[in-house]
Order: C-alpha cells, then sequence, then structure tokens
C-alpha cells in the first residue's frame, strides 16, 4: 500500500514518456506473406496425406497432383482443354464487358435510358444465368454460340450497375469547371466523365471477369467436349481427385492471373490517383 | 467588359435567397462580395457567370471583349476543379482544346501563363504532387490562359492555409498591376476582401440584399499587412456584419 502510494508521487514529479496509443489500422504492404500462406497450406496438406492423417478420399496428395499436371502438359491435353475455355472467356467477357460498359455510360448520362434500363438490369442481375442455358442452346446453337452468350450475359449486367455507378461518382465540380470554360458536351463526356469513371469501371471489371470464369466453367459442364470445365467434370464423375484438383487450380491460376492484369492496367492508367 | 446585375431576385422553393439586386462590376476592377453564410453569395456568382439563371432580372454585359478572350465569364473554384489525371500544363490545355488554336498558339499561350504564375518549373507535375496553394496558382493560370473579361473567383483562397493565402494575395496583386484584370470575388474572409477589393459589396441574409457598397481609393499595391486604414475598413466590414454572422451561425441547417 505505501509502496503503491510512493510510486504514484513519484510519478507526478520525475518526467516520463508519454505513452504511445497510435498507429495501426492501416493496411500496409508487405512482400511475401501471400505466397507463404499457400506454401504452408499446401506443405501441410502434403505432410498429413503423407503420414495418413488425412486419407485419400478426403484430399488429393499436392505432389499427386502435380504429377498430374505434369502429365496434361507432356501429353498436350493442358492446351486442348485450356485454349477452347481462354477463347471462351476473352470472346464472351470482350462481348459482355464492352456491351456493359457502353449501356453504364448511356445509363449514367441520359435520365432517360436511366429510368427505362435500370429496372431491367436490376431485374436481370440475379437470375441465375446457367438456368437460361437450355434457352441459349435454341437461341444461338449447342456451340460455342451459347457459351459466349452465357459468359457475355453473366458479365454484362455486374459491368453496367458498376459503370453507372462509377460515372456517378465523378465529382460534380469538375463537370461545372467543364462547363464554365464551354466545354462542349462531347469534349466533357470524353475527357472529363470517362476518365473520372474509369477507377470505378475497373474495380468493376474485377467482379465481372469472376463471375465470368464462374460462368464458362458452369457452361463447360453442361456441353461441351473439351475445356476446364468439362475436365473437371469428367474427373468428378470418375472420382478422380488428382485430376479435379489439377483442374481447379488451372481456375484460381486464371483468376489470380486476371485480377494481377486488372491491378496492372490500374498502375499503369491511375497513377493520378492519391 | 462591364457585368450588371439588373433587379434579380431567385428564390430556391420557399426561401428567398436573393432580394432585388442591383450591381455594377466596372471594367479593370476587382469587386469583392462579402457576407454571412448562406447569404446568396455563390449563387450571385453562377448567376454572373451564366451557370445559372435568377427567377426574375437580368444579367448583362456590355462593352467590347478584350482582344484574344476565349471565355469571358472564368470562374476560379474554391477547390480548384484540376482534373488529377492530367499535369499542370494538360489541365491549362484542356481549357484551349476546344478552340481553334494552332500547336504552337496553344504552346504559347501555357508557356505565357505558366510564366506569369510561375509555375513553369512544375508544368509536368501531376496535382497530386502540388501544395494546396501550387493548385490554386495552376488554377488562376488556367483562367488566365482563356483570357478572361471577368474573373468569377468563388472563395479561391478559403482551402489554403493563413500563410499560402498571404502569399497568393501578394500574386493576385501582382498579376492585376500588371495587366488589371476585372474579377468579381466572393469571400467570406473580410482582411482578403480590404486587401483585394476596389469595392467591397456587403450582402444581408435571408433574403440577400446589398447592405452597403464600401470603397477602398488605396492602391492595390500599397495596401500592406497591418495598414491602420485597412483595418478600419475591417472594422466596419464586421460591425456591419457582425449580427447577421451570430445569427447565421445559430441557424439550423434544413438542407
Amino acid at each position: 500500500m505505501s509502496e503503491q502510494a510512493t510510486r504514484s508521487v513519484d510519478h507526478s514529479q520525475s518526467p516520463r514518456p508519454v505513452p504511445y496509443r497510435g498507429g495501426g489500422f492501416r493496411p500496409v504492404h508487405i512482400r511475401g506473406v501471400g505466397i507463404a500462406t499457400f506454401v504452408i497450406l499446401i506443405a501441410v496438406i502434403e505432410w498429413g496425406t503423407r503420414a495418413g492423417w488425412i486419407s485419400n478420399l478426403t484430399l488429393p496428395r499436392p505432389s499427386d497432383v502435380l504429377g498430374t499436371f505434369g502429365d496434361l502438359w507432356q501429353t498436350g491435353l493442358l492446351w486442348a482443354h485450356l485454349l477452347p475455355s481462354l477463347s471462351r472467356l476473352i470472346i464472351g467477357a470482350a462481348m459482355g464487358v464492352s456491351a456493359g460498359i457502353a449501356v453504364g455510360v448511356l445509363i449514367g448520362l441520359f435520365s432517360v435510358i436511366r429510368a427505362g434500363l435500370v429496372p431491367l438490369v436490376a431485374a436481370l442481375f440475379p437470375i441465375p444465368k446457367i438456368a437460361l442455358l437450355p434457352l441459349f442452346v435454341i437461341w444461338f446453337g449447342i456451340d460455342e454460340g451459347s457459351k459466349y452468350a452465357l459468359i457475355a450475359l453473366g458479365t454484362f449486367t455486374p459491368t453496367v450497375v458498376s459503370t453507372y455507378g462509377a460515372v456517378d461518382n465523378v465529382d460534380r465540380t469538375l463537370i461545372r469547371m467543364g462547363q464554365s470554360f464551354s466545354l462542349s458536351w462531347w469534349s466533357i463526356v470524353r475527357k472529363i466523365v470517362l476518365p473520372g469513371a474509369l477507377p470505378g469501371i475497373l474495380s468493376g471489371l474485377r467482379v465481372s471477369i469472376a463471375i465470368g470464369i464462374i460462368l464458362l466453367v458452369a457452361a463447360e459442364m453442361l456441353g461441351a467436349q473439351y475445356g476446364i470445365g468439362a475436365y473437371i467434370l469428367e474427373a468428378g464423375s470418375l472420382y478422380d481427385l488428382e485430376r479435379l484438383f489439377a483442374g481447379v487450380v488451372i481456375l484460381s491460376a486464371l483468376g489470380v492471373l486476371t485480377s494481377a492484369g486488372i491491378a496492372w492496367i490500374e498502375r499503369r492508367l491511375l497513377n493520378w490517383r492519391v | 467588359m462591364e457585368l450588371r446585375l439588373d433587379a434579380v431576385s431567385h428564390r430556391y422553393g420557399d426561401v428567398e435567397v436573393l432580394s432585388d439586386i442591383n450591381l455594377t462590376i466596372p471594367e479593370g476592377r476587382i469587386v469583392c462580395i462579402v457576407g454571412p453564410s448562406g447569404c446568396g453569395k455563390s449563387t450571385l456568382l453562377r448567376f454572373l457567370g451564366g451557370l445559372e439563371v435568377p427567377d426574375s432580372g437580368a444579367v448583362l454585359q456590355q462593352g467590347p471583349l478584350p482582344p484574344g478572350c476565349l471565355n469571358p465569364l472564368t470562374y476560379v473554384f474554391q477547390d480548384f476543379a484540376l482534373l488529377p489525371w492530367r499535369s499542370v500544363t494538360g489541365n491549362i490545355q484542356l481549357v484551349l482544346e476546344d478552340r481553334d488554336l494552332s500547336r504552337s498558339e496553344t504552346r504559347a499561350i501555357i508557356d505565357d501563363v505558366l510564366a506569369r504564375t510561375r509555375l513553369t518549373d512544375f508544368r509536368d507535375a501531376l496535382p497530386k504532387q502540388l501544395s494546396g496553394g501550387m493548385k490554386q496558382r495552376v488554377a488562376i493560370a488556367r483562367a488566365l490562359a482563356v483570357t478572361p473579361a471577368v474573373m468569377l473567383m468563388d472563395e479561391p483562397l478559403s482551402a489554403l492555409d493563413s500563410q499560402t493565402r498571404e502569399l497568393l494575395m501578394d500574386d493576385l496583386i501582382t498579376l492585376w498591376e500588371r495587366a488589371p484584370f476585372t474579377a468579381v470575388y466572393v469571400t467570406h474572409n473580410l482582411a482578403e476582401a480590404v486587401r483585394l477589393g476596389h469595392q467591397i459589396v456587403v450582402l444581408s441574409r435571408r433574403p440577400g440584399a446589398i447592405r452597403e457598397i464600401v470603397e477602398i481609393d488605396t492602391p492595390l499595391a500599397d495596401r500592406l499587412m497591418g495598414d491602420p486604414a485597412l483595418e478600419a475598413h475591417q472594422a466596419r466590414l464586421w460591425q456591419i456584419m457582425r449580427d447577421e454572422a451570430a445569427a447565421a451561425d445559430a441557424e439550423l441547417a434544413d438542407v
């Protein structure tokens, strides 16, 4: 008791540093942790499957998946499956995204179009597009056409929503500035609205393309001889876990690659951001 | 060119914001408009530049445009309104792109205004690299590039710290001394008004009407900080505005 009292007296007399209470709550870039997470996770699974506390029916051994991957590469089957998938994704997503950006910008610029199309887009958005695949098969044929249409429609709606949101968020004072200098309407759209909306459009693209990949696999599962989706479906029905996981890894890699691609574009085009 | 407001009145819904404003902006002079917040001074400025139309009354321009004038009524905004994705040069170039100017004419104009605002060394910088004072100097350079007949300045220094504000006021005075321009300068800062205004228009609030017009004869270049005559003007303006500013402050926002 008395000791505590003397200590508190000490505190009030001798200078002491102000305790630090700030810091934290700010994301910082840390290199290598992302890769380390993958490495540790895979190492644990490898160890578990070898030691036996993960059964072969639960998870395949990562080294076996790698072996399957090597086979795929050597037999040339990897490209036989990957190339049709990539072309479907690129063509379908390009159609959907470009139409989506165009419609989104129109909604952002013209109130009549907004009033007409926003409810329609809201009605289209929640429909699981896979449910429409039989319809698309009749409309666009059993071949590539229906797959393009599915991916295009799937990427279209989220692109529209993110694009008109991005146009709405363009700083109005900049538009007012353009008008005060008597810039033409078209100049204002091209030089102020579109560049101002670009960050929002690009972040919407991340979501749209991920949805595109999901729909690609779904479409290929329902009717394709070659393609990552067909490959996964076949492996799944044979309960060939190594091949199933090889397919899934390819899809993840595709997702990581597109995300990295968009990040690269953002770094190039949006270096003006604070 | 001269600008004239002729019996201008305006209401937003039920609120009468401006009532029977008659005011002439003479050529070659800086007219400061001061008043408590909510007195409609920014609205008045939007009328003067044609960004908004009053309910009644007329906004008139009279007299010849200065030679080479590309955009007679040109704003300088409080928040600079620079395109963040364009460099200093690009931002100035923006307002010259829609005109029939050759590439060499454009370059000559940009070089000239950059030199006048002492920004030549920063021509390739992006807005995010510049301080607030520099950004406003870019905005002023951009306004000068179109050789305006009247500069409409909407609290141009309010977003800046007081030291930067002093520096920019000196810059504006130097610019005016070298080539007298016509300007309407809206501010709530009375120190700015007495430093820069040849004429100071005091608005009352709700509805905004002209309370008083104060003329200051001291040439701009001779108005130094701490000049007793200016301080007397400032004190008097504050006397006129004080009660209304207090009322404006005590009011609940109904936006």
